[in-house]
């Protein structure tokens, strides 16, 4: 459980890795960790993970407003994440509004209300369904695809390249990456949507015997503008936070090419977790607004 | 040590630090690089030669002590300010660091089209940097259709496509065959003694170091030559190569070549076996 530390300071040059022609260090220069050093040293380690992430996260930004822009990456980017997205979010989206239909009519049946479900399929996934479920589904394909490929790029020193090059790796490799995401992710969420009303509606049609337009004009008259605001708004944030997270995991990856593995799958995880959680938070703010705004 | 030439040197490292969780890499650090000077940083895996390189360029930031580049303080620049220095300096990275999306052509023009330099004048700038390295061929090749001497010398063409006054390289030679290792040292050569270029050289190869010491390359002929050939300057070429051999992140030596070859120590005699 503990680890060893260098007790005095003078004795760190006699570590492996300054270890040619020397003696190993003698065992009394170690010690073992006490508890709250080791809780210490990992509370220190994650505040300056999160600085470091918040510092990109901020400078991605803020590169938008000077000089250089680096257009044509950005469209590049806009291209691999939008485009190549949209057949797993359009498929997954028709699927999971047929999925909501079914589930929500086995309860309105009960009540013989079953015409509710439109308005019940609408808000669901216009608020909460399409934003989130395209989010972790552009996370896993493109969340990993950005920290792999950044994280390649370092341990193959490419992102030195850069610098030794005069650019900004930030500028070149991160903000693209972020402005396309947050540009697409949006879109590819109004798609999801849509299609899952469509892939709602055949359920719909199909299963309960309801009529197309009856279908249609619950779900569009359940719908305000408060509702598709908040949808957008979450896909806009969920966007930020998966790319940056991606291009922070590639950017930091240690330990060569098993490294990129390690990084790619964090960056997933984290991403996940902090989507659903930022969503909990979105959710209440944006209900609040929808109060006192609309 | 052996400094002939008086003038203000050109890359001037001083009392440098530099480390990490597991301790010191390098401590107190010191040496310079003269105008048109190459020195041959010689040392064993994890002695601090990288480090050194990517000081100079500005890429790592010392703990302690002072690294000049052409009269720029780089060890208390800002980031930006390195983006823009950097330009001045050529980095041939280990294993070449092509940008693997990129063809050659791309990849050579990069800093061009970073510099906004109109498209006309990138191609035949490109062109003769690749004949340079003798690889005009592969100019719509991609890094991954390379061989590893290929990529090392597109990185060499990369380096000097803006012509820097500076070239950092970072153990050109290592990995590759004698053949290829001895075609590296002689682009080397040439870009020295073409263009007159500053050189700093991080190796653990001794051969590589005397190459460099021991030949020029004769434009007329278009030829490397021995340096004995070329009596009357010889003193002159000599002094151009200088070696500084790491121990335990630190100058353990410092000498021309002569000095070099006529060490006792039985650590400096690794290098020479």
């Amino acid at each position: 459980m503990c680890r060893k530390v260098v007790a005095e300071q003078e004795h760190v040059a006699d570590t492996p890795l300054q270890g040619i022609g020397k003696e190993p260090p003698p065992s009394d220069v170690v010690r073992e960790a006490s508890i709250s050093e080791i809780l210490t040293g990992s509370a220190k380690e994650a505040v300056l993970r999160v600085q470091e992430y918040s510092y990109l996260a901020a400078q991605s930004v803020a590169n938008i407003f000077s000089r250089p822009h680096y257009v044509q990456d950005t469209l590049d980017q806009m291209d691999s994440i939008g485009v190549g997205s949209l057949p797993i979010v359009l498929l997954t989206g028709f699927f999971i509004g047929a999925v909501m239909v079914l589930q929500t009519a086995s309860q309105f049946v009960r009540f013989g209300q079953t015409s509710l479900t439109g308005d019940a399929v609408a808000l669901a996934l216009v608020r909460e369904l399409g934003p989130t479920l395209t989010s972790l589904l552009v996370t896993g394909r493109c969340a990993s695809g950005i920290a792999s490929e950044l994280g390649s790029m370092l341990v193959t020193e490419q992102v030195d390249a850069m610098r030794a090059m005069g650019t900004d790796p930030s500028r070149k490799l991160v903000t693209p990456r972020v402005v396309a995401t947050v540009l697409v992710v949006p879109l590819l969420t109004t798609m999801s949507d849509f299609i899952g009303l469509v892939g709602g509606c055949v359920a719909a049609v199909f299963s309960l015997r309801l009529g197309v337009v009856q279908f249609w004009t619950r779900a569009i008259d359940a719908l305000e503008f408060s509702d598709i605001m908040q949808g957008l708004m979450k896909s806009i944030v969920f966007a930020f936070i998966l790319s940056t997270v991606g291009c922070y995991k590639g950017l930091t990856v240690r330990g060569g090419t098993q490294g990129v593995g390690r990084s790619t799958t964090q960056a997933v995880v984290i991403s996940s977790v902090m989507i659903i959680v930022a969503d909990t938070f979105l959710t209440k703010l944006a209900l609040y607004m929808a109060d006192k705004l609309f | 040590m052996n400094t002939p030439q008086k003038s203000e040197a050109t890359i001037a490292f001083r009392d440098v630090r530099l480390g990490f969780d597991e301790g010191d890499i390098v401590h107190e650090l010191s040496f310079e690089v003269y105008p048109r000077e190459t020195l041959v940083l010689l040392g064993e895996t994890g002695t601090g030669k990288t480090l050194s390189l990517k000081m100079a360029a500005g890429l790592m930031r010392p703990q302690e002590g002072e690294v000049n580049v052409l009269g720029h303080r780089v060890s208390e620049m800002s980031e930006k300010e390195l983006l823009a220095f950097r330009r001045e300096i050529g980095f041939v990275f280990q294993e070449g660091a092509l940008f693997d999306s990129m063809t050659v052509e791309e990849n050579v023009a990069y800093r061009l089209r970073e510099e906004h330099v109109p498209e006309e004048e990138i191609e035949p700038k490109v062109r003769e940097a690749l004949r340079f390295v003798e690889l005009e061929h592969a100019i719509d090749m991609v890094p991954s259709e390379l061989s590893g001497g290929m990529r090392r010398r597109v990185s060499i063409a990369r380096a000097l496509i803006t012509r820097p006054p500076i070239v950092l390289y970072d153990s050109p030679t290592a990995g590759l065959d004698p053949v290829t290792s001895q075609t590296i040292i002689t682009l080397i050569l040439r870009l020295r003694d073409t263009y007159g270029v500053t050189a700093l050289l991080a190796t653990h190869r001794l051969q590589d170091g005397f190459a460099l010491a021991n030949f020029y390359f004769d434009a007329a002929s278009n030829r490397v030559l021995p340096n004995r050939e070329k009596a009357a300057e010889k003193s002159e070429a000599d002094s151009n190569t200088r070696f500084v051999v790491f121990r335990d992140g630190k100058v353990f030596f410092e000498g021309s070549t002569e000095e070099m070859a006529a060490v006792k120590d039985s650590y400096l005699k690794r290098f020479l076996v």
